[in-house]
Formats: C-alpha cells, structure tokens, sequence
C-alpha cells in the first residue's frame, strides 16, 4: 500500500532541529521533483490552489528565483514581497505583516529576514507553515540541503565523506546549516579560513579547523566555498581582498597540489578572483550550477513535504504567541 | 497500483483489529498464464509491437510491465521501451490524506511518449482514480497516438467512466475485501490474494 514519509512538522526554520531520517527523507523526496524541470510541461498539480507568499527583507536573486520556480512547477499561487516598496518601510513590526497576509488566506511564508531567530519567531506565531530562506547569521536550511544532494549526486554517499566549509564561516548561515545537516548524516566536517572569520568556539559544533587552506584541500572530498559576505561585515576583517586571495583563494595551482580530485561547491554569488579563482569554478570540478539546479528541487521536496502538514501543530500555533 | 483511501483504509484496519482473511486467486502459474495472454491480446490490438510502449505503474505495475515486456519479447523478438509512473503528485485526494506519500521515480522511455501507443500497465482496476491520474500526468508528458489501459486485476467498483483495454482476470469483490497483487521483488512470490476483513471490524 501506500507507503508515507516522515513528517516535517509545520515549518522548516533549520537542519539543527531536524532529524537525521528527516534530513534523508527531503533529499530522496527531491530525487523524483528534479524529473519535473526536464519535462516539456514543467508543472505537477500538487500544490494547485495554495497561496505562498515569498517575503523576502534582504536582497536575494538565486534563492527568490530557485523558490519561485520552485512554487509554480508544484503549480501554487505565488506572491513576492520585498521590504524596500512594503509597508515595512513605513514601520510595520513582521508579526503585523504576517498577520495581514494570513487575514487574506495564504498557506505558506517563505522568508528571508536579516535578524536570526526571524523564521522561528514568525512560525510560533502564525498557522502557515513557515520555510526559512535565510534568517540573519542563523540558518539558511534549503541551501545546505542542496549542497548536500549536490555532493550525494557526486560522490554517491554523504556518511563518511569530508567536508570542508572555506572563508567566512562567521557571518555565514549557509556554514552553520551544512555544519548541522553534515554532521547528522554521518559527514566529516572542517572549516577553514582566517581566524578572524571563524566564530569563537566553533570545534564546539563538532568540527576540525585547519589554520592552512594547503592543509584543507589535502584532507577534503568537497570543498564548500563561501562568499566572504561583504555587507556583513562593519570591521576590518581582511586585511583586503589581494591578500585575502593570496592566503586564502581556492585556485587551481593548490588543487592540483592535492592528492586526489576535489568535488568544489560555493552557494553564490561568487566573488570571483577573491575566494575562488575563475578557472576553479568554471573548471571540471566544479558542480556550482549543479547546485543551483538541484535548488529548485530540494524546494520543490520541502513545499511538497509541509505542505502535507500537520493540523494540529497549526491549530496550537494559531493559538500561542502574543507579540 | 490501486492506491486509493479506501483500500488502504480496509487493510490498515484489518491489521489493527480482526485478523483478516487471506485467499489466494491467482498462484505464481496462473499470472504467468495471464500475462502471456495479456501480451498476445496487445500485439494482436496493435498489430505487432512496433510503436508500443509500456508504462507500469509506481509500484507493482512496474513489475508486471517487466513480465509483460519479456513475453512480447519471446513472442515477436522485439524489445519495446519500458518506463515508468507515479502518479502520487496526480492524486485527487493528495489534501486529504496526512503524511505525504513516499514518490517513486517517473522515468519515460528515451525516445519520449510522442506518438507512440502507450499502454499503462497496473497491477489493480478498482475506482479508476489511479488510471485518471496517470493519464493526466502522461498528457503531461507529451502527445501519445493512443493509450490503452493493461490491467492484471480488475475488481470492479469504478467510480469514474474509466475502462480496461486488457484485464488479466475479472474478480467480483466486495467493499470490505482488498485485492493483493504479489511480486517476487517486493514480497518474494508472484500471486493475487483477496484479503477480506470481517464486516464488523470494516
């Protein structure tokens, strides 16, 4: 008969709270949605007549785009917000937005928010299910689910497999989410980069640091290499960028140096020349637009997945959380 | 397969309350009967096993299309393209059910459905909801110039104007009974069992 998946829960705020058959069960259920974007009719009628609303409060390219595809392949009614030309401008707390979009009967938020805790704070609150996309320097959960599926694909296994996140682990949620979903499906973990971007306490998490990108790239299968994410930093944390890629930069001349070929994956958008040269990220290695197609995928495995939901934990949420 | 609420409803309950009752219909022998007599009728529809494509249905139908593939074989010598569907994103009650189902792969043939004679090959006819998606989501895939409907079981109870083109054996069942198909990839034997639960656990 028919067999059922593990259910997520309402929302999907990050892979800390997840667990390991959790996390398995979104990236096998993405395996049969990538099939979708290659047909003639890019379009399944799973999601028709749901209403998702993409509110996004920080400038996003790939993730909006990846989670709107996303939504209209499953054929659900879309929305986008973006808080420059929203009432946010005008002042309006997020629990009121959110309010006012629920009062106009909509199933599911996606949201991008600045501030960490958002997506959990806005998810406690409202009975939609609630899918983080970036929350602040928390977690950003659908990218390191990609970037795991990416490496799956490649390497045809995650548990066991070393990883190492390079460059700005600090203000990255991408770091943290791929620290957490590696972890629990039996990865290695390392991170790599100047001290003055790896937060304070960070081997607490479970991973190993190298203070060498030489030595990172001898001991890796993957290398996840990170944005430094400029807009974040309000201090000197580089001394500049030609340094910063001198020291630091993944290029093609300390790759060769490696013992064996490594898998390269970066979330975007690369800063080319500073913490990846060219040649590296167009080069065979390379499974960065791999990525970007499995994004829409892992998208289309979480919608589908919450939006099965659970009535229950909708029904208390309606009821908790005074703002 | 016949993934329908009911049916699973049935079984769920049989296993939870009264011990059901198990009648096998169909042993390893006669399916095998069925299913060369199923290919004959197709090539002879068809006129030969050009142009024919099958598609099984997510999950035991996959494997029927497999013994149905390897008869056409022995009988014209002639390999026809195999793929497969799940209709779980086509389903009607998909909002009504809690837990989403697990997806199988949908996997077309690499020449594509385009004008070819498709035939959708399950393992049980019952409401006709499963036949209804998977046409729906072949639509999807392309323009086929005919589909037909191959079926091993069909146990009545239709609720939708759907009919089979070729039916392996006809079973007169009743709302309270299940129809079982058994393949040796998933349960190790190849049968059709009706499973009844008593009226009064149903």
């Amino acid at each position: 008969m028919t067999r059922t998946a593990p259910s997520l829960g309402k929302d999907l705020v990050g892979l800390e709270r997840l667990e390991p058959d959790q996390i398995s069960t979104i990236l096998d259920t993405a395996e049969p949605f990538k099939e979708i974007s290659e047909r003639r009719i890019k379009k399944v009628p799973v999601l028709r007549g749901k209403t998702i609303v993409n509110l996004f409060f920080e400038p996003s390219t790939r993730t909006r785009v990846s989670f709107e595809f996303a939504e209209k392949r499953l054929s659900a009614d879309t929305v986008n917000i973006s808080s420059s030309g929203s009432s946010v401008v005008k002042g309006e707390t997020l629990v009121d937005t959110a309010r006012n979009l629920e009062a106009m009967k909509i199933d599911m938020v996606v949201m991008r928010h600045g501030s960490s805790g958002a997506a959990s704070f806005l998810a406690d609150r409202i009975p939609s299910s609630v899918v983080n996309a970036g929350d602040g320097g928390h977690e950003h959960p659908t990218q390191a689910l990609l970037d795991m599926l990416t490496i799956r694909d490649t390497l045809g296994r995650i548990s066991g497999i070393k990883v190492c996140l390079v460059g700005d682990i600090l203000h990255s949620r991408v770091a943290r989410s791929n620290i957490f979903g590696l972890l629990k499906l039996g990865a290695e973990v390392a991170v790599c980069g100047p001290r003055t971007l790896l937060p304070r306490g960070v081997e607490e998490l479970g991973v190993s640091v190298f203070g060498r990108i030489e030595d990172a790239i001898e001991w890796a299968d993957v290398l996840n290499v990170l944005r430094l994410q400029f807009e974040r930093m309000k201090a000197g944390y580089v001394p500049s960028l030609r340094e910063y890629n001198r020291v630091w930069g993944v290029s093609s001349a300390r790759l060769d140096a490696a013992p064996k070929d490594l898998v390269i994956l970066h979330p975007g958008p690369m800063n080319r020349g500073v913490e990846i040269d060219s040649d590296v990220a167009d080069g065979p290695h390379s499974v960065i637009l791999n990525q970007v197609t499995n994004g829409v995928a892992i998208r289309m495995a979480v919608l589908y997945l919450l939006a099965g939901g659970v009535p229950e934990a909708a029904e208390a949420a309606k009821g908790g959380g005074e703002s | 397969m016949a993934s329908c609420t009911g049916e699973t409803l049935f079984v769920e309950a049989s296993r939870l309350l009264v011990p059901s009752t198990r009648t096998p219909v169909m042993d390893a022998k006669a399916v095998e009967r069925a299913i060369a007599r199923m290919a004959r009728e197709l090539i002879e529809m068809n006129a030969g096993a050009a142009e024919l494509m099958l598609m099984g249905i997510h999950r035991r139908g996959v494997q029927l299309a497999h013994l149905l593939q390897a008869e056409i074989e022995r009988a014209e010598g002639l390999t026809v393209p195999l793929g497969t569907l799940d209709i779980t994103l086509y389903r009607d009650d998909l909002m009504a059910i809690g837990p989403r189902p697990v997806i199988g792969e949908s996997k077309l043939p690499p020449g594509g459905i385009d004008d070819q004679v498709v035939v959708i090959v399950d393992d049980v006819l019952f409401t006709g909801r499963t036949a209804r998606a998977a046409l729906n989501e072949l639509m999807d895939w392309g323009r086929p110039a005919r589909i037909y409907l191959c079926v091993l079981v069909d146990r009545g109870g239709r609720e939708l104007p759907i009919r089979p083109d070729i039916v392996g054996k006809s079973i007169e069942t009743m709302p309270n009974q299940a129809v079982e198909v058994l393949v040796p990839e998933l349960d190790g034997e190849l049968a059709v069992h009706v499973v009844t639960v008593p009226p009064e656990a149903a």
